[in-house]
């Protein structure tokens, strides 16, 4: 039944959207844009499709699996073994068992590997899904940062190498390379810019952080999926037209633990919708 | 899972034995680190990852060098420009306006052999009657009534296009010519999408 009725929704944001294509001025195509996301926002109401991800997270969480065949109830994501609650909000973060610092993905691999004995060849195989074929990944990431809704952004940023993660994101962040020279800051790095239509957040400012930051993971309703900071960082490089970062590489999670501290304050608020 | 382990046990003795300070130790390790944490995927290799010395030079000055130092990037630059053998520099704009909205190519997801886009309205306004636009670039809409249809300013605009870094030697803008991302006809067909008087950008 749900699913029927965010198909329905999903059809005639799909219609306002259209519409909005035929309008003539910027302004008035941007408004109904922003009015047809809002659109559909209302008549799901406080419902996301990624509830779906959550719903099929949780029972994944909670299902014994993997060599071991126990289940993740028992996994440390920062706050102690078994609180998935605020957990999320308090990520990236160093971890003693593990020696690094990870965001929240790396370490709900991590207790696939060493909780339920999952290799991490299986781990690694899947980690960005389809719209008709979600990864496994996916749905628990989504369970697990929707435990956090209502918790500010509080990544510790303490310990040495959160804080060389820090420096090492911050970095990252403004190597240009590639056969465009484009660094993260090119399109991240100054106020109000926009790639199109798309308004570009500068990354390098606090504010902008704050709402950029909890707008992953996401529901994207283009891609009819939900879709991690992981993923999100990988699209970026791609876009940036070099090659691939590894999956929860240094890397990925130093530009994660960068966005994510400075964005600290910030209430997260669950999984957004995206067009 | 050991397989995990051990790896991740000697990276944290080297990053700790590296930890980087100023500005340069700081960019060696973010370049060493992405070297390390990139795989090559698709036609997006990891020859990507080797900066040229102007990209060294931009990275290392957070993109303002000194004047003198720019000055001497930018006719680097201009000097490996190759304009077009047979004089001519404009090609058909309505080829252009099509180049300039695409944003296609050199992903890793882009096929090989395939043409790339210009990708010239995600960053600029154009033509007047393209709402869609990106506001990293400058405004370009009448552009060719500013600058006329002279021999110069073809010269000039063909240049831009081919390697805009020899006119602000860490400039955002990527170098389509230089890289080989565009190739002549492309270059000519965008220079008469912003100079030809029959062009919407001057209309």
């Amino acid at each position: 039944m749900k699913k029927r009725i965010m198909a329905a929704a999903l059809v005639s944001l799909c219609g306002v959207l259209g519409l909005s294509f035929a309008t003539p001025s910027l302004a008035q195509k941007k408004d109904e844009t922003i009015a047809g996301i809002e659109k559909y926002r209302e008549m799901l109401g406080d419902d996301n499709p990624a509830e779906l991800y959550e719903m099929r997270g949780e029972a994944a969480w909670k299902k014994p699996a993997g060599p071991n065949n126990v289940s993740l109830e028992k996994c440390d994501l920062g706050l102690g073994a078994g609180i998935v609650k605020g957990a999320y909000a308090q990520t990236p973060r160093y971890f003693e068992d593990a020696g690094r610092v990870m965001d929240i993905e790396s370490r709900i691999a991590w207790c696939m590997m060493t909780v339920q004995g999952i290799s991490e060849a299986d781990m690694r195989k899947r980690p960005f899904g389809s719209a008709d074929k979600p990864s496994l990944m996916e749905d628990l990431v989504t369970y697990v940062v929707t435990a956090s809704k209502g918790f500010k952004i509080a990544p510790p940023n303490t310990h040495p190498q959160e804080k060389a993660a820090f420096e090492l994101g911050q970095s990252i962040f403004h190597v240009r390379a590639g056969p465009y020279d484009f660094s993260c800051a090119t399109c991240h790095g100054q106020d109000g810019k926009r790639i199109r239509l798309q308004e570009l957040p500068n990354l390098t400012k606090a504010a902008d952080n704050q709402r950029a930051y909890i707008g992953w993971p996401a529901y994207r309703v283009s891609t009819s999926q939900v879709h991690s900071m992981q993923w999100r960082i990988n699209d970026c490089f791609r876009q940036q037209r070099l090659p691939e970062p590894k999956y929860m590489s240094e890397s990925v999670n130093a530009l994660i633990t960068y966005m994510a501290v400075m964005a600290t304050g910030a209430e997260y608020k669950g999984p957004a919708l995206k067009r | 899972m050991k397989n995990y382990l051990i790896p991740l046990a000697v990276l944290l003795v080297a990053g700790c034995a590296s930890q980087p300070t100023g500005p340069e130790g700081k960019l060696r390790f973010a370049i060493d680190s992405m070297k390390r944490d990139f795989q090559a995927k698709g036609i997006a290799g990891m020859d990507r990852l080797e900066a040229d010395k102007l990209l060294q030079t931009c990275n290392q000055t957070g993109n303002k060098p000194k004047p003198d130092v720019a000055e001497a990037i930018e006719a680097e630059q201009a000097v490996a420009i190759r304009l077009p053998a047979d004089g001519t520099h404009m090609g058909d704009w309505k080829e252009g306006e099509k180049l300039a909205q695409s944003g296609r190519g050199m992903t890793w997801s882009d096929k090989a052999g395939q043409p790339n886009g210009g990708n010239c309205y995600n960053c600029h306004r154009i033509s007047k009657n393209e709402i869609s636009f990106g506001t990293i670039g400058p405004s370009l809409v009448g552009y060719g009534k500013l600058k006329g249809t002279s021999l110069e300013a073809q010269k000039n605009a063909y240049s831009q296009i081919y390697n805009s870094k020899a006119f602000s030697a860490c400039s955002a803008m990527p170098r389509f010519g230089h890289v080989g991302a565009l190739n002549e006809k492309q270059i000519k067909d965008l220079v008469a999408l912003l100079l030809d008087p029959e062009s919407p950008v001057n209309k």
